[in-house]
């Protein structure tokens, strides 16, 4: 028992280093990760930007949270799958009937979720650099930033934890993302929300990515955050939460 | 006394309404083959997965090399190791990746010796950088295996090894297992093809309606019917005895 403990981030680097090689060795899902959120970059820069307004001139500046958060969003679709497959091959059953902590193989996986969406954020933030994204930000904010996406990331993994131990099938999930996916765009990660129908706009200002992309802007722009950054810790720490609670429980009764 | 291995008493499970396991009793002893025979939906599998603390049975007790599986099964996990119904393996990492993620799971010293010993001893070592994705059944199952054996768990449990199996894979498995058998090593193994278990088994137990219907050696289970009458009938080769003949003058790859 007291060697199981000892072991336990051992064995969870092992696992991590494993499914760390499952996204090296599949290049379409660093791809689709990052491919689509920069498509969406260029659309909505070069395409509409012209004609929306922000109230800012710089509007990469004002789009890349939001496109960040879409990033995560679809980058934890893999997650869920690649949680699934593991269900489905029995590759779990050997690791849960040898003498490791159970929970390192489901860590191992949000491990996993965490380098891989930092890599796919990295990745768009260099193709924003080259579009024009300038920020004022120093250390402090950028780690604001970082711990801020992170948490997303993180609360994101979880439900898609939920979704990968009890899918019944592949399309099952992966299919939970979409609407998180879409989340980003009945907020202000695209267009301000004073424009919108009172109903959309009432949504809108009070779902988690509003103030999400609020706080994240505000630090990228060294404005002053406000209550955004409260407000988006709390929906992240209690999505956490919640999901995690929900996640364990699946993963006890599926692993005995 | 015998050493015991496995002891298994009044095991039942249910899944919802279905009632898998009805009273199941057996021993292992140690060293020895023991096959669980039965058709599909026997419930084999499940009582290998109360064996390996995968499940929680309902009713009955359940020790492995005398650790009860609900109360210790750190201390169960310690000396066995599972081959599932299904190849457990990675298939995008390579062969060698596979054996030594096992063996630094297992906390061995030297992974890559670990893995480079079993490589040639199940003759996967052409294959070594492969994907697994890229593997044979025959090879998948070798493999698989091989990670079973890492750390050299006192116990194995085979759960339907031979399946989907071509007719030379499955002899190989045969041969691992008989192997494995004579190195000291518990096998347990369940299997649906009667000649599997008459080939290598020292014990065979018969699974049926969530109950064990007869459990016994070879010799005492053909006691069980009426004498052997003699007749005459010309021997006529089976289909798997024409195969194995021709391909037999192929060398192995």
């Amino acid at each position: 028992m007291d060697s199981i403990k000892k072991h336990f981030f051992s064995d969870m680097s092992v696992m991590l280093g494993r499914s760390m090689r499952h996204i090296f060795r599949s290049m379409d899902t660093i791809i689709t990760v990052t491919i689509m959120p920069i498509a969406f970059m260029l659309l909505f820069v070069y395409v509409f930007g012209g004609a929306i307004q922000t109230g800012t001139d710089n509007y990469v500046n004002y789009l890349l949270p939001g496109i960040l958060l879409i990033a995560i969003a679809s980058g934890i679709a893999y997650t869920a799958y690649r949680l699934f497959m593991d269900m489905q091959s029995g590759i779990f059953e050997r690791f849960h009937s040898m003498p490791i902590a159970r929970s390192a193989a489901l860590w191992g996986h949000v491990l996993t979720s965490l380098v891989s969406n930092a890599i796919s954020v990295v990745v768009i933030i260099l193709v924003a650099l080259i579009m024009g994204f300038r920020s004022s930000a120093g250390v402090l904010p950028w780690l604001a930033v970082a711990g801020i996406l992170a948490l997303f990331t993180l609360a994101l993994t979880w439900i898609a934890a939920i979704a990968g131990l009890s899918a019944k099938s592949v399309d099952g999930a992966g299919a939970f993302s979409y609407p998180i996916i879409f989340l980003p765009f009945i907020s202000s990660a695209f267009v301000p929300t004073e424009t919108m129908p009172t109903v959309v706009r009432a949504f809108a200002e009070n779902q988690p990515v509003t103030s999400i992309v609020e706080a994240i802007r505000a630090l990228l722009s060294g404005q002053p955050v406000g209550n955004d950054i409260w407000v988006a810790l709390a929906w992240c720490i209690g999505i956490i939460l919640v999901a995690y609670i929900f996640a364990m429980r699946v993963y006890k009764r599926k692993a005995a | 006394m015998k050493d015991i291995a496995i002891e298994v008493k009044g095991l039942q499970k249910s899944f919802k309404q279905l009632h898998v396991l009805k009273g199941v009793d057996f021993e292992v002893e140690k060293g020895s083959i023991f096959a669980l025979l039965g058709s599909n939906g026997a419930g084999k599998t499940t009582v290998v997965k109360i064996l390996t603390t995968l499940l929680k049975q309902d009713i009955g007790t359940a020790t492995i090399n005398g650790f009860d599986v609900v109360s210790k099964p750190e201390s169960v996990r310690q000396s066995i190791s599972l081959t599932g119904q299904f190849a457990a393996v990675d298939e995008i990492l390579t062969g060698r990746e596979n054996l030594i993620m096992i063996a630094k799971l297992r906390h061995l010293t030297n992974p890559r010796q670990v893995a480079d010993d079993l490589l040639n001893r199940f003759g996967l070592k052409d294959a070594a950088e492969r994907r697994v994705s890229t593997y044979s059944g025959g090879m998948r199952r070798r493999l698989d295996i091989a990670m079973s054996l890492i750390g050299k768990p006192q116990l194995i449990f085979l759960d339907e090894p031979t399946t989907g199996l071509d007719p030379e894979a499955r002899i190989e498995v045969w041969k691992v297992v008989k192997e494995l058998s004579e190195g000291g090593t518990t096998v347990f193994l369940t299997t649906q093809y009667l000649d599997e278990a008459e080939q290598l088994a020292d014990r065979i137990a018969i699974l049926h309606e969530g109950r064990i219907i007869a459990n016994g050696t070879l010799e005492e289970l053909k006691n069980l019917f009426p004498p052997a009458k003699v007749e005459y009938v010309e021997k006529q080769p089976t289909l798997e005895e024409i195969f194995l003949a021709i391909i037999g003058k192929k060398e192995e790859k």
